[in-house]
């Protein structure tokens, strides 16, 4: 999607949602939107129901324990009549990061936002199911998090003091 | 039902609300073979990475592999040259007719044609023969890499295809007598599992699942990768959406892929297998007694491997279980800051709850089977 056509889907995303849309990226040919948390319902609406965007792709998060807000919550839908594919981006913030749900516009983000629950912990308002999909129910913590240790438990040495001892050091 | 139900295809426990034989409500427990990979992935450099794609879909790892290496690719910006094209061409469709096989084996098993399971273990391994003669490894080929292929073909190795290629269409023509027309496999399949092609889309299923509904989307046509759009094939599309239709779809694909492996071996571009590209491709094994700038091209490769620019991608190939995506996302180091995988079995197995309202518990078995779901590529 060129930004020079005079009539592209960024361009009309913009012109009618100018408030929603906080940014317009096409990198290497992906087109995405990041949209305010209280406009993804109704933008995805107008996509699925006036742009033709019929087919969830998939719904994650991404953790950028630096930043604030630090989630970034991507869902990327395509068209299958038009052959076109646009990724919706929104933020949550901590400690309870929440984002609305979009079950109700694509029933398939169903299982796609509760994995993102279980991996990120964020809450999807308005999500019929909400509960663990991959990890056990009885699960403690969110893996794919940054600050989730990738490595199991820490090796402790019995000549090494317990004290001060980060999980974090142990991983080199 | 589950978690070790033979028909379960790895493993996978799904709760059934039952009123007599008749199924109320199903709810699918899925991540026994969670195993953490999109987060192992943050660990890796890119190259490292690829030895991680082939281990989700194990029953279709190079289109793993393929998938993988297209969203580095994607990210960096960098040219594959025609002959590595052809030769991934070449081990993707080996690798969907050795997934159909065994699809047809497993679920013919589960449905009681027990013969069929050996014939289609047979035809496989000669699948299976063509990765190892290649790669060394009978499944877990790993043979990509950005820019390229890893090794280019083995001498003998082209013709060794062309007599699978020769054999696999009587092969096919065996079961399809045993199956196609009998009466048994009929009444199992017919009418069983039936979805619209409207219910298909929504739902989120891909792959032949979604083209027996009559939904004409294949990613080799849509949005043609490795050079697929030089190849003349046909993608078939079902009418009713049914399990039987599920198994039309998956025979007919397999002589599609003959006849593009055909294609590929009459065609076959000479020329270089990897890009010339020094900064994410190893300079070849003569240059490094002879050039000092490829000794450090080699340790800066093998020992930190190459950075990716800051953004995000999302490169997508047809699996034989339909749309395998791969999101990335680079804050411009050497490895993936975030590896989202799109599973399709992930995606067709949401649709079982749905599928599966009102038949008889025998039928789950069925519908099951036609969804082709391989948990290690659901849970990751």
């Amino acid at each position: 999607m060129s930004g020079s056509a005079p009539d592209t889907l960024a361009q009309r995303l913009s012109s009618r949602f100018t408030q929603a849309l906080q940014e317009t990226s096409d990198f290497r040919g992906d087109l995405s939107v990041v949209l305010h948390p209280a406009a993804v319902v109704e933008v995805a609406r107008y996509l699925k129901d006036e742009e033709g965007f019929d087919y969830l792709l998939y719904a994650t998060a991404v953790d950028w324990p630096a930043r604030d807000p630090r989630f970034t919550i991507v869902w990327e839908v395509r068209s299958l009549a038009n052959r076109t594919r646009i990724r919706i981006k929104t933020t949550a913030t901590m400690p309870e990061p929440h984002a609305p749900s979009l079950t109700p516009v694509w029933p398939a983000a169903n299982w796609h936002e509760r994995e993102t629950w279980d991996l990120f912990g964020i809450t999807f308002d308005g999500h019929p199911d909400l509960r663990r999909i991959l990890m056990p129910q009885t699960w403690e913590g969110f893996p794919l998090r940054k600050d989730y240790v990738s490595f199991g438990e820490p090796v402790i040495f019995s000549d090494q003091k317990l004290e001060g001892l980060e999980p974090d050091a142990i991983r080199g | 039902m589950g978690p070790h139900h033979p028909s379960t295809h790895g493993v996978l426990r799904v709760l059934l609300k039952l009123d007599g034989e008749i199924v109320r409500d199903a709810d699918a427990d899925i991540g026994y073979l969670h195993t953490g990979f999109e987060k192992s992935f943050e660990d890796k450099t890119y190259t490292q990475g690829i030895t991680f794609s082939d281990r989700m879909d194990y029953l279709a790892p190079p289109i793993n592999n393929v998938g993988f290496v297209m969203a580095v690719e994607k990210l960096i910006g960098v040219d594959v040259p025609p002959r590595a094209q052809a030769i991934r061409v070449i081990m993707m469709e080996l690798a969907r007719v050795a997934s159909h096989e065994l699809w047809l084996g497993t679920t013919g098993l589960d449905l009681g044609v027990y013969s069929g399971f050996f014939y289609a273990w047979r035809d496989r391994d000669l699948a299976l023969d063509l990765n190892e003669a290649y790669s060394g490894v009978r499944m877990m080929t790993s043979f990509t890499r950005v820019g390229g292929v890893a090794w280019d073909l083995p001498d003998g190795w082209l013709e060794q295809l062309q007599r699978f290629i020769d054999v696999m269409p009587g092969r096919l023509d065996d079961f399809e007598a045993m199956l196609t027309d009998n009466p048994i496999w009929h009444q199992r399949l017919e009418g069983v599992g039936v979805i619209s092609a409207a219910d298909a889309i929504e739902a989120g299923v891909t792959g032949p699942v979604l083209r027996a509904s009559g939904v004409n989307y294949d990613v080799r046509k849509a949005f043609p990768y490795c050079g697929y759009e030089q190849y003349d094939f046909e993608v078939p599309v079902g009418t009713n959406g049914d399990c039987y239709d599920r198994y039309r779809m998956r025979v007919a694909e397999m002589r599609q892929s003959l006849r593009i492996l055909q294609q590929a071996v009459d065609n076959l571009p000479g020329g270089p297998w990897i890009t010339a590209d020094r900064k994410v491709a190893l300079p070849p094994r003569s240059e490094l007694s002879k050039s000092m700038e490829a000794v450090i091209h080699q340790f800066r490769l093998v020992s930190e491997g190459f950075k990716g620019p800051v953004g995000d991608v999302y490169a997508f190939v047809e699996s034989p279980r339909g749309e395998l995506g791969f999101y990335l996302v680079s804050d411009g180091t050497n490895k993936p800051y975030r590896m989202k995988v799109r599973p399709p079995s992930f995606c067709n197995l949401q649709a079982l709850k749905k599928l599966v309202q009102g038949v008889l518990v025998a039928d789950v078995i069925a519908i099951m089977g036609s969804l082709d779901f391989i948990l290690g590529d659901c849970d990751r």
